[in-house]
């Protein structure tokens, strides 16, 4: 087939009704822009919650569930093997929150190639006094080089400094905590543990987080400090959080270190599953919009390109008389739908990506993620890849009916009528 | 077989459905030679038009056999049609038809662009010379609503020969030219029939033109007289 000449002759239709065919592309250039700079953006909110999650959730923690043993005694006798066995007042076994042997489990980690960086932790729950009010709260003892690494933990503190929990006997209390207990930086703050030990520890600085209920009752304080007020020895680890370079093998490493290591295991996907659920919602909306749009833009060429054919029912009349088929009338046609879609959706990535770049200057301040300034904008390449796919689909699809209708158009009729 | 048929026609007929069942042609019978001139005379309304359409191939709703170059053309699909059109027939229409986007020239030019035979370059000279032969060689680059009536019948004319077609049929192709240049025209397709063996099957009013060609086949109610 002649595809020189069928597109040749299509572009001289188009520059015949110059006017319309803009009108068209402007059509799919708008939806297209507001697709991409609505995916842009719904992922970047995305992503930045993600952020928000990915900052305090290691990718995969090893810890210690309190649950009844899995082998029951009554299991392991032969007489009762094939018997169905009722069990009542089962309790949890107690095998203590420390995790077994943690400094090896540790030192093997560190040495994996697929890990980061581990950061081991100690969670107790603990009260913190202040005249005769005792407040609920959580004292977290931590690994300040490693967890800082991993956690960035120091991007939320709003005085003093990370480092300064190498001190002895120093904390790093949530602003929610300071404010209702009128502390600040210097001030002692006294402690109860669960076990009823005493503890005076020294705030050298203040979090924010954003997030009230974690402010209120969230601290930091190192390993060594955590494990004193315990009473417990060095060895004594409740959490190791072990960050991954690939994040998406989470799941599995999960499983093999719950299986190697003889611990609990969890991966980040399964502990935030409704996070994933908001990201996949927001998602959908931003394709449902951006099919729309590109729906009525559709129409919008499917009637253009209706009326075109018989404003130039003549000329196709013509062209078949000449010797061109029916086919290549119609592919006449669909070149002149390929064009505006071509044309119109390449500018509706131009102007998809200047819209983005306009939110991105917008500036956004939020308290739990200090490095975020503005609007957040995912400028994946997919997004625009997907966006022109679909300018031209739709266009195609626009254009295939008319182009259809023009191929069945009969000369004689036409010839005869004038 | 030596055979010098170049247009032959077996029992055409063809109805009208609409306002009322109507036999526009009746068992037509027609046997045409390479290298003839002909004219088609009759009155108004008995079928010259008709029965041009369905030998051009457009119309394909009849009954009959039709054969160009020895070949049955009935039946054939809408593309081998067009294929057909193409390289063997040039038409010159009742009305001039031409397209408004494009130049005279490339109006002329377009059935041999898409017959593909030669270069563009080529096609554009043997445009040009087709267009000079017909006295519009300074009309070429107008648009063609920049054309006079007569001026676009001969940029119709024009396109019908650009691919050097074994038939040409043209329905009145010099009923918008004055005497001048209808000579011309029918000087150009006497020397087609003569020097390059084309034949020429055309409807007139014009009995001068009639006259002059070598048979005239004169149609009444939708049969052939004479
Ligand atoms: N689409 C149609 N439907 C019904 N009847 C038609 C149609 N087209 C033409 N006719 C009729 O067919 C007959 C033949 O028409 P045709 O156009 O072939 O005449 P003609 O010989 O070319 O006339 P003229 O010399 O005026 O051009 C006429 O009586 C006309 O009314
Ligand atoms: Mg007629």
């Amino acid at each position: 087939m002649n595809t020189k000449l069928i597109l040749n002759i299509a572009l001289h239709l188009l520059r015949a009704r110059l006017k319309q065919t803009i009108v068209a592309a402007v059509g799919v250039t708008f939806s297209i822009a507001m697709f991409i700079a609505l995916v842009g953006f719904m992922n970047g909110l995305n992503g930045l919650l993600d952020g928000l999650m990915m900052n305090r959730t290691p990718h995969v923690l090893l810890y210690n569930e309190i649950k009844p043993s899995e082998n029951q005694p009554i299991f392991l006798s032969k007489e009762f093997k094939d018997k169905t066995n009722f069990l009542g007042s089962i309790k949890p076994k107690n095998i203590g929150l420390s995790i077994y042997n943690s400094k090896t489990i540790i030192a093997v980690l560190k040495k994996d190639s697929r890990v980061i960086d581990v950061a081991p932790k100690v969670t107790l729950p603990v009260f913190f006094n202040t005249g005769t009010i005792e407040i609920s709260g959580i004292i977290n003892g931590i690994d300040v080089l490693s967890e800082d690494k991993l956690f960035k933990i120091s991007d939320n503190i709003i005085e003093g400094k990370v480092a300064d929990l190498l001190q002895n006997n120093s904390i790093i209390i949530g602003k929610g905590l300071s404010d209702k207990m009128l502390l600040t930086i210097g001030d002692i703050i006294k402690i109860t543990t669960a076990k009823g030990n005493l503890a005076s520890l020294k705030i050298v600085g203040i979090s924010e987080i954003g997030i009230a209920e974690i402010d209120n009752t969230m601290s930091y304080t190192s390993l060594n400090t955590a494990q004193k007020m315990l009473g417990e020895p060095t060895n004594y680890i409740t959490d190791i959080q072990v960050n991954l370079y690939d994040i998406e093998s989470a799941l599995t490493v999960s499983k093999e270190f719950k299986d190697k290591f003889v611990v609990d295991a969890i991966d980040f996907k399964t502990a935030n599953s409704q996070f994933e659920t908001g990201s996949s919602v927001r998602s959908i909306i931003s394709y449902a919009v951006g099919f729309v749009l590109l729906t009525v833009a559709g129409f919008g060429i499917y009637n253009i390109l209706n009326m075109m054919i018989y404003e130039k029912m003549d000329s196709i009349a013509i062209l078949k008389a000449t010797g061109f088929s029916g086919n290549d009338v119609k592919w006449i046609f669909i070149s002149l739908s390929v064009i505006i879609g071509l044309a119109g959706g390449t500018l509706g990535l131009v102007f998809g990506y200047i819209f983005s770049s306009i939110i991105d200057l917008i500036p956004f301040k939020t308290a739990s993620l200090p490095t975020v300034t503005t609007y957040p904008i995912d400028y994946n390449p997919i997004y625009y890849v997907i966006g022109i796919v679909f300018a031209l689909f739709t266009t195609i699809i626009a254009g295939l009916f008319p182009a259809l209708k023009a191929s069945k158009v009969d000369p004689v009729s036409i010839i005869r009528g004038k | 077989m030596e055979n010098n048929t170049i247009l032959e026609t077996i029992g055409l007929s063809k109805y009208f459905y609409d306002p009322v069942k109507f036999q526009v042609l009746k068992e037509i019978d027609l046997k045409i030679n390479h290298g003839e001139f002909i004219s088609v005379v009759g009155k108004s309304g008995c079928g010259k038009s008709t029965l041009l359409y369905l030998l051009s191939t457009m119309d394909t709703d009849y009954e009959g056999k039709i054969l160009i170059d020895n070949q049955l053309v009935t039946g054939k699909t809408d593309k081998e049609l067009a294929i057909i059109r193409n390289e063997k027939i040039g038409f010159v229409f009742q009305f001039h038809y031409l397209l408004a986007e494009y130049s005279a020239l490339k109006n002329v030019m377009l059935p041999g662009m898409k017959l593909g035979k030669y270069s563009n370059e080529e096609l554009e000279h043997r445009a040009m010379e087709h267009l000079k032969t017909l006295d519009m060689g300074d009309q070429a680059l107008k648009m063609t609503n920049q054309l006079s009536g007569g001026q676009k019948q001969r940029v119709a004319i024009a396109r019908a020969l650009i691919n050097d077609p074994v038939l040409i049929m043209g329905d009145e192709p010099t009923g918008n030219l004055d005497k001048k240049n209808s000579d011309l025209v029918f000087d150009i397709f006497n020397k087609l029939t003569q020097e390059e063996n084309q034949t020429l099957l055309v409807v007139t009013h014009d009995n001068d033109f009639a006259e002059r060609t070598n048979r005239i086949i004169t149609m009444e109610d939708g049969k052939i007289i004479s």
